[in-house]
């Protein structure tokens, strides 16, 4: 345990602060590393090289205060309050995703029993935001960018939430450090000298969480509801300046968080072989993180990849085979469970 | 043997990912030259004594950027007692790189050989008026003018 005794209210007061810099921070490394410059080396360009002096690392900061120093447009038919709610409540959702997260054997914000359960939860809450931005714009296209924006949310929510089951069902808990535990003292055949990372036992569950996130993100193959190159911006029609920034942030926060999740859930979390105890908790971040930028990776790399799927291609994928695979895992993962 | 679902996908992960270890093929340009092709279109020059003042280039301008100016001289006869030559001189020869297209037709169109395409490409002004080159100017622009390429293996050579 740490040496250190806060009180409950300073303790908490240390935690908000430290997610509250980790979304606006994690977006600008998730958004430097891969939407500028990985993208731009695979499309054999360079990306941003001058601002800032070193290879552009300025680029994305000085987007975000170009974006606070604008005016800050409401339409006219808009339903203010509803209309300035919305990215906050998509950024909340990015931000209570972070509250079950573990970084270390004590370095989480609330180890909630139910925790699995908590974090899809509030990531679902990001789809009444999506609804509120689309229906208090007034204007037709963004509350049909909206609809379109939550039947994809809706449809890939349930593989996504089906594909995290056989986790739980392996793990036999639902809190997130103790999925880790489960990860850190299984064993394979035995062998127990790294563990028992999911993503051997759980590697349809993996695919499907990683295909069903790419979804819930929005990123490239599943990216109807702003489809920047054809219907331009969707939900997000109306709004510019910092609520536009609102909107960005929680999209690369959110990618960040689910890509924590990920590496939490199929790639053992802090857990690396051999570190235990305080060191843990000081290595624990960084071996999180290393694992995070991983799964980000696999996620950016498709995006970069794919071109955009149909509409309809888009639900047959979600309904006609993420859905039955994700049936048949849980199944099988429940049958060899109670077998072995 | 049916194709393996998803094979397709994969070989297009791969192409992304060879292309992301290759490195740019971009050039910082302030900072390093991109060397242009000998017969790069950057800029028109002029060699000013090949001129007549036929204003055929300045016809045939679709963006009506040439503009020219001449006057005619008397000059002497070339045998005694012939009559006197009238020549054209010119006074003005400006070209709008405001204005120019670089289609080239000016330089096809020149009967005598006086306009030359030069591969430089830095000239650039702050002040759009300073897009105008006078005929200095473009005769400047002449000692960039790369070498016309080698005549055929038994061409006959213009006298």
């Amino acid at each position: 345990m740490l040496a250190l005794e806060l009180s409950y209210w300073q303790e908490t007061v240390i935690k908000t602060l430290v997610v509250l810099a980790i979304i606006p921070g994690s977006a600008v490394l998730v958004g430097y590393i891969f939407l500028l410059k990985m993208m731009a080396h695979m499309q054999s360009r360079l990306g941003p090289m001058e601002s800032g002096g070193f290879h552009g690392w300025f680029q994305l900061i000085g987007d975000g205060i170009k974006f606070i120093q604008k005016e800050d447009i409401i339409p006219s038919q808009a339903d203010r309050r509803v209309f300035a709610l919305a990215p906050i409540v998509v950024l909340a959702s990015t931000f209570l995703l972070y509250v079950v997260i573990p970084a270390g054997p004590d370095l989480v914000v609330e180890d909630l029993s139910t925790g699995i359960f908590f974090a899809l939860a509030v990531s679902s809450l990001s789809v009444i935001g999506v609804l509120m931005a689309g229906w208090a714009s007034a204007n037709k296209y963004s509350l049909l960018g909206a609809l379109r924006a939550a039947g994809q949310l809706i449809a890939y929510e349930l593989p996504l939430v089906l594909a995290v089951v056989g986790v739980i069902v392996q793990a036999g808990t639902m809190s997130l450090p103790g999925i880790v535990e489960a990860q850190k003292d299984g064993a394979i055949f035995g062998f127990d000298l790294i563990g028992n990372p999911f993503f051997l036992t759980q590697i349809v569950g993996f695919v499907l969480f990683i295909v069903a996130a790419q979804a819930e993100l929005t990123q490239t193959p599943f990216d109807m509801p702003v489809a920047e190159s054809e219907l331009v911006a969707g939900y997000m029609t109306e709004y510019s300046g910092f609520r536009f920034l609102f909107f960005f942030m929680a999209e690369f926060g959110t990618a960040f968080a689910l890509a924590a999740i990920a590496a939490t859930l199929y790639l053992g979390g802090w857990f690396v072989p051999g570190v235990t105890g305080n060191l843990a908790n000081v290595l624990g971040p960084l071996v999180l993180g290393a694992k995070i930028m991983l799964v980000s990776f696999l996620i950016f790399w498709m995006r970069f990849t794919f071109p955009r799927f149909r509409e309809d291609q888009l639900q047959t994928i979600a309904w006609k085979y993420l859905i039955p695979i994700s049936l048949v895992n849980i199944l099988v993962t429940g049958i060899l469970k109670v077998a072995l | 043997m049916p194709e393996l679902p998803g094979k397709g996908l994969l070989k297009g992960l791969g192409v992304t990912f060879r292309t992301m270890l290759e490195g740019a093929v971009t050039v910082q340009y302030p900072h390093e030259k991109e060397a242009p092709p000998t017969r790069a279109r950057g800029v028109i020059a002029l060699k000013e004594e090949n001129c007549t003042v036929c204003m055929l280039c300045a016809r045939e301008c679709p963006d009506w950027c040439i503009y020219i100016e001449g006057h005619k001289e008397k000059r002497p006869p070339r045998r005694a007692g012939g009559k006197p030559r009238t020549v054209n001189a010119l006074d003005r020869f400006d070209i709008d790189y405001a204005l120019c297209m670089y289609c080239g037709i000016c330089v096809e169109v020149c009967p005598f050989d006086a306009l030359f395409w030069s591969p430089e490409y830095e000239y650039s002004e702050a002040r759009i008026a300073d897009m105008l080159h006078d005929k200095d100017k473009l005769g400047e622009w002449m000692a960039t003018v790369p070498e016309p390429p080698a005549l055929e293996a038994g061409a006959q050579k213009k006298k």
